[in-house]
């Protein structure tokens, strides 16, 4: 069987994430479009994980954290295509009984989540400290973590980015999903943030930028980023996306942050993604 | 009083956390610790001495020090926070109600200074609603130990146990009592002293002052029934329920907030199981001061002769 590319992943992911808001007229599309290239590359090329023997120590394996847990539909869709569970369990997504809770959480049992996130700004924390227990263990393995622009507006990621360089955490890569936009309006309109870049340098952090539509891009940087832990300090990668990304009427605008399309907007939002994988 | 309690001696409680988490360091090699700039209050120098690959010191920065415990679970570790109730509570909430309790991760949460007897530092410090926060959430499991024997003991108890859960303790040297080879039994109530008249349910610095009471009770005819209760969540409603099926009313102390504390869990009992007169010896709806810890307890009538005025009430009622 052809294996598919990292595209055609890609596509696939973003029609469940349609099709899940849809159904259940709730959610968070614009996100988790811009961060669907991301997720396809670090779960796809990136990341050693065992989908079918999950547990939630992860030892031997990589760990994610989504600290943005608002954009639980790209990483649920992640989940099932990686085989962590059934792409048919797509379909409860936010209904009664579901494992897919609105913001992931292990509560229900879902494989491949292993904190509850969703209030903002306490995921940093718990990826350096699943760093710590790592080093602790002697597993060299790496903890991925993402994290809202917005987000970083919460003081608690601040006082984990501190303790995190002052404490040598060099077993973590953090990523920011830079798409200047939150549920107010631009970012810069709700409360600016000055230079992204210089304050985690500031903080003591590796930094690196990349482009989080591009794939070569995503692969190349992550990469980079990996090459970089082990010396001391932690690395973040600021990656700029598109809010709304793959979907024409959807880019470009806050307003597709935490709203669900319409049955005839998702029609042509679906038109423009091929179907690659087979829906759920 | 049929029994009499002799005091070993004079130990602050949270000596016995510090005393507990030692033993730990050496039986138990996935634990870990954390504090947030309060490691000699908080007891904890020899076990960061002993331990220093298993220690982290977080700064002042409560609200990751809760995040960085939640992930080190992740990967087996046990960790143990050290830092004042009040920033072990309130001031991270929503981090321990999301990252911990929802998430059902092995975090203990030790909180110490809790209450009035914290003493000069004033109310700003002295937290009396901790117990109702912890309470409230799933999955917690509140931890109130009596003096320091029972606080080392809970301290060693709670590593084998899977699941969040809050221990309490404070700053003042109290009469240590308790039996030090006792096994602590999470979710069990002890009677201290049968009686017939009167239960009186007592929790953490509460339940010395409720012996002295128990004293003085017997001295007026009144042959109380005394209760620890060191664990407030899960609540032993069956050796409560029996209590008062013999004396037919009740007293709750602790030092804590009137409004969800152990009183008002004793209270749901009660209703659910057994209506019956009760009395509550707490903090009723203010802030504290600064001032010394028994001058506090004084005058926010939470001390021994709160507790004798409090049965000789709640008998009138039956």
């Amino acid at each position: 069987m052809e294996v598919a590319t990292t595209t055609e992943i890609s596509s696939q992911i973003r029609r469940d994430i349609i099709r899940m808001v849809t159904d259940v007229q709730s959610g968070h599309p614009g996100g988790s479009l811009g961060c669907t290239d991301f997720f396809t590359v670090l779960f796809f090329e990136i990341m050693n994980i065992d989908p079918t023997n999950f547990t939630i120590d992860g030892i031997g394996e990589d760990l994610f954290f989504l600290s943005n847990g608002h954009i639980s539909p790209v990483y649920y869709s992640t989940l099932a295509h990686k085989g962590y569970f059934d792409k048919s369990e797509l379909a409860t997504f936010r209904k009664i009984n579901s494992r897919l809770q609105g913001h992931p959480s292990p509560a229900k049992g879902l494989p491949g989540i292993r904190v509850a996130t969703g209030s903002l700004g306490q995921g940093l924390s718990v990826a350096i400290g699943a760093a710590l227990a790592k080093k602790l263990n002697g597993d060299e393995n790496i903890v991925y973590s993402l994290h809202g622009d917005g987000e970083l507006q919460e003081g608690q990621v601040w006082e984990a980015a501190m303790y995190a360089a002052g404490n040598k955490v060099d077993n973590i890569i953090a990523t920011v999903d830079y798409n200047h936009k939150q549920i107010d309006g631009d970012i810069d309109d709700v409360l600016p943030m000055g230079d992204l870049a210089q304050k985690w340098e500031a903080f003591g952090w590796q930094v690196l930028e990349m482009d989080g539509h591009d794939h070569a891009a995503i692969k190349n940087t992550l990469q980079k980023a990996k090459s970089m832990c082990g010396n001391g300090k932690p690395v973040v990668i600021i990656m700029t996306t598109i809010m709304g990304k793959g979907v024409d009427f959807m880019m470009h605008t806050h307003k597709w942050h935490g709203s669900a399309p319409s049955e005839e907007q998702a029609e042509q939002a679906l038109s423009q993604l091929e179907e690659t994988l087979g829906d759920y | 009083m049929n029994k009499t309690f002799e005091i070993q001696d004079y130990k602050d409680t949270r000596s016995g956390f510090g005393a507990g988490l030692q033993e730990l360091g050496k039986s138990h090699p996935n634990v870990v610790a954390l504090c947030a700039d309060l490691t000699g209050s908080l007891k904890m120098n020899a076990f960061q001495d002993e331990n220093p690959d298993r220690f982290f010191q977080v700064g002042i920065a409560e609200a990751n020090m809760m995040g960085l415990a939640a992930g080190l679970t992740i990967g087996g570790k046990i960790p143990f926070t050290g830092t004042f109730a009040n920033f072990s509570t309130g001031r991270v909430y929503d981090q321990i109600r999301q990252s911990i309790a929802y998430s059902n991760k092995n975090v203990k949460i030790c909180a110490s200074h809790a209450g009035l007897t914290l003493g000069e530092d004033g109310a700003t410090h002295q937290i009396l609603e901790d117990i109702g926060l912890m309470k409230m959430l799933p999955n917690m499991t509140v931890i109130s130990p009596c003096d320091y024997n029972e606080t080392k003991a809970a301290t060693i108890a709670i590593a084998d146990y899977e699941g969040p859960v809050y221990l309490r303790f404070g700053r003042p040297k109290v009469p240590n009592f308790t039996d030090p080879n006792k096994k602590f039994e999470i979710g069990k109530a002890e009677i201290l002293n049968e009686g017939k008249d009167v239960t009186i349910i007592a929790t953490g610095h509460m339940v010395w002052k409720a012996i002295e009471a128990g004293k003085e009770l017997l001295e007026k005819g009144i042959n109380p029934e005394i209760i620890n209760v060191h664990t407030i969540k899960p609540f032993d409603e069956k050796t409560v329920i029996e209590s008062v099926n013999k004396t037919k009313c009740v007293v709750t102390a602790e030092e804590h907030m009137m409004n969800g504390g152990l009183g008002d869990t004793v209270a749901q009992t009660l209703a659910k199981n057994h209506p019956s007169p009760l009395e509550m010896v707490a903090v009723n709806d203010t802030f504290g001061e600064s001032g010394k810890g028994e001058e506090l307890l004084a005058k926010y009538h939470i001390d021994t002769a709160d507790i004798v005025a409090a049965v000789q009430r709640v008998i009138q009622r039956k």
